[in-house]
């Protein structure tokens, strides 16, 4: 039988807020444990929470980059249960009107585009850590992270694919630190995701049973944890069996998801507003005031690359995948406008390249955007070669900011298209390599392209090859 | 809504509550009798009314975002059972 996979996300984004969202305590990440929570967080009697105006605005700011309905009054609920980590007995979370509803982002797998539509994204306080090595028999309880504001974002279960699952957080991820209301760190846990998997007969509109995969901080683990768990749903549907609802956990050792708990364990919430918070109400004032603020979108962005500036959907991708990326193109490439794919090429080859290298973001790339654009030029001038350039860009890097034309004039590097001194290394070349000369005349296409290496060598590369192979085409025509 | 003494069982559970048998019995009687109480209220006429989340007819105040609280924990942690390190210690819990 055909099996189609149907996928939810769930993602947890932590909002880059300097406190929590309902305590005054910090949100510094790394610090002493326990040293980040206060009486509001570890629920001191006659503690009350009062809510973060910023946290409340990262939530409209994300609830308008993907043209989402912004709910007011909104309201906080209680979800009740037991935990060690959640010192009240009850998460402060959102039920019912939520802050942000609806909305969509756009994703792309291959060539292929597709909306994925969004049901909600709900503020949420977060719970504290636990720790099970360490402490012989028991569990020790860090209560920093306790209180920090988070933004669930709940996708419709609209991907089919682990690949349009990663291809949709991935996008997530891009905005949310587009828009700066998250730094997106996975390792420090600021994005996570949970997964629904689920899959039915391909053609079918009812949607099977579903389990949920917990946890899976990074987009690999996303990807593997979904591949497992549909081979897991198909090989029981098929060998008779059916599934069970569960939660599960990725186990990224074994490669596996195991069960964590099943329906009948599911924790009954037993949501209900919460008293200790009053509706939220936002003014249509406060929300205007915030899209005006609003940079301009990754998406928006993407498609002005593709229209002025004649890029490819597939550069315009990449270079929209991070603001800063986007703004280190745009900063280079206002220089030389009429130049734009050399822009794009050299910012998507060199110098991705050499930061992946070195694995630091472009925002510390200590070549700045103006020094590469001063390269450039140089080279669209005819004043080096693309690959003398790539010795300067070498140079830069190294460097202390020196301009690309202070490094050549330094080094010495400027192109040769004086004639007169290519003949003389032609000549010197022709002498030397009588036989090549002969097997080219004879039809061999390949000594000509090993001449005319010679001859750049002798030049130690600043000879113009355009128009050596002009001369030398000439020389040997004679 | 009738309730068992299996729902009885799994509230108490999930309130992480121990109850011997008897006071389940009891409890089971009084919460039904609630759920009557309940089932009587079901009768009014609710349609038309907006749902109350709140009593008071007030919105949230906003705090702006600073950071004001200060490390305490040796102070609380003073009269927590067991520590270690500056964490709280609890009986060892893995889901």
């Amino acid at each position: 039988m055909q099996w189609e996979t149907v996928i939810g996300l769930e993602i947890h984004v932590q909002l880059a807020t300097r406190s929590k969202i309902f305590s005054g305590a910090s949100v510094a990440y790394g610090a002493q444990p326990n040293s980040q929570a206060c009486a509001v967080d570890i629920a001191l009697p006659g503690v009350l929470p009062v809510l973060n105006r910023k946290a409340v605005e990262y939530a409209i700011r994300f609830g308008l980059a993907i043209n989402a309905a912004i709910n007011s009054p909104s309201i906080f609920a209680r979800k009740n249960y037991f935990y060690p980590d959640l010192p009240k007995g009850y998460q402060i979370s959102q039920l019912e009107r939520p802050i942000v509803e609806g909305g969509h982002v756009t994703i792309r797998t291959g060539d292929k585009e597709k909306t994925i539509h969004l049901t909600r994204a709900h503020l949420e306080e977060d719970a504290g850590k636990s720790t099970h090595e360490g402490f012989h028999d028991k569990t020790g309880i860090d209560l920093n992270r306790a209180g920090t504001g988070l933004l669930e974002i709940v996708s419709e279960p609209e991907m089919r694919s682990s690949t349009e699952a990663v291809a949709y957080a991935k996008a997530l991820h891009s905005l949310v630190r587009w828009i700066g209301i998250c730094d997106g760190n996975m390792q420090e846990g600021s994005f996570r995701c949970d997964a629904n998997v689920s899959v039915r007969p391909a053609g079918s509109d009812v949607l099977g049973t579903r389990c949920e995969i917990k946890n899976l901080n990074s987009f690999r683990f996303l990807e593997r944890a979904i591949d497992y768990e549909v081979a897991r749903q198909i090989d029981i549907l098929e060998s008779g069996g059916s599934i069970i609802q569960q939660t599960r956990l990725y186990d990224a050792d074994r490669d596996e998801t195991r069960s964590m708990r099943s329906k009948e364990d599911a924790h009954d919430y037993r949501y209900f507003p919460d008293p200790d918070l009053l509706p939220v109400v936002i003014p249509q004032e406060w929300i205007e005031q915030i899209r005006e603020k609003l940079p301009e979108l990754p998406e928006d962005r993407r498609n002005r690359y593709i229209q002025d500036f004649g890029l490819s959907a597939y550069d315009a991708n990449i270079l929209t995948a991070a603001r800063e990326l986007a703004d280190y193109f745009e900063q280079a490439v206002k220089h030389l406008p009429e130049q734009s794919k050399l822009c794009a090429n050299w910012i998507m080859g060199e110098v991705s390249g050499r930061l992946n290298k070195e694995e630091l973001e472009i925002d510390r790339c200590p070549v700045n955007p103006e020094q590469l654009a001063g390269l450039l030029l140089r080279i669209t001038d005819g004043t080096v070669s693309g690959k003398i350039a790539k010795d300067v860009f070498d140079s830069m890097w190294q460097g202390n900011g020196d301009s690309a034309d202070t490094i050549i004039d330094a080094k010495n590097l400027r192109q040769i298209s004086d004639g007169g001194e290519i003949e003389k290394w032609i000549d010197e070349v022709l002498a030397a390599n009588q036989q090549q000369v002969a097997d080219y005349r004879a039809g061999k296409e390949k000594a000509f392209n090993s001449l005319v290496g010679q001859i750049m060598k002798i030049s130690k590369g600043k000879a113009n090859p355009a128009q050596v192979n002009t001369l030398l085409k000439k020389r040997l025509t004679e | 809504m009738t309730l068992s003494l299996s729902d009885i069982k799994r509230v108490a559970k999930l309130a992480r509550i121990e109850i011997s048998e008897a006071d389940a019995q009891q409890n089971l009687i009084q919460l039904s009798g609630i759920f009557n109480l309940i089932e009587q209220m079901q009768a009014v006429e609710t349609q038309k009314i907006k749902p109350m989340s709140y009593s008071q007819d007030m919105v949230q105040r906003l705090r702006e975002d600073i950071v004001t609280e200060t490390d305490q924990h040796i102070q609380f942690q003073s009269i927590a059972p067991q520590i270690e390190d500056s964490y709280y210690l609890v009986p060892r819990v893995i889901e």
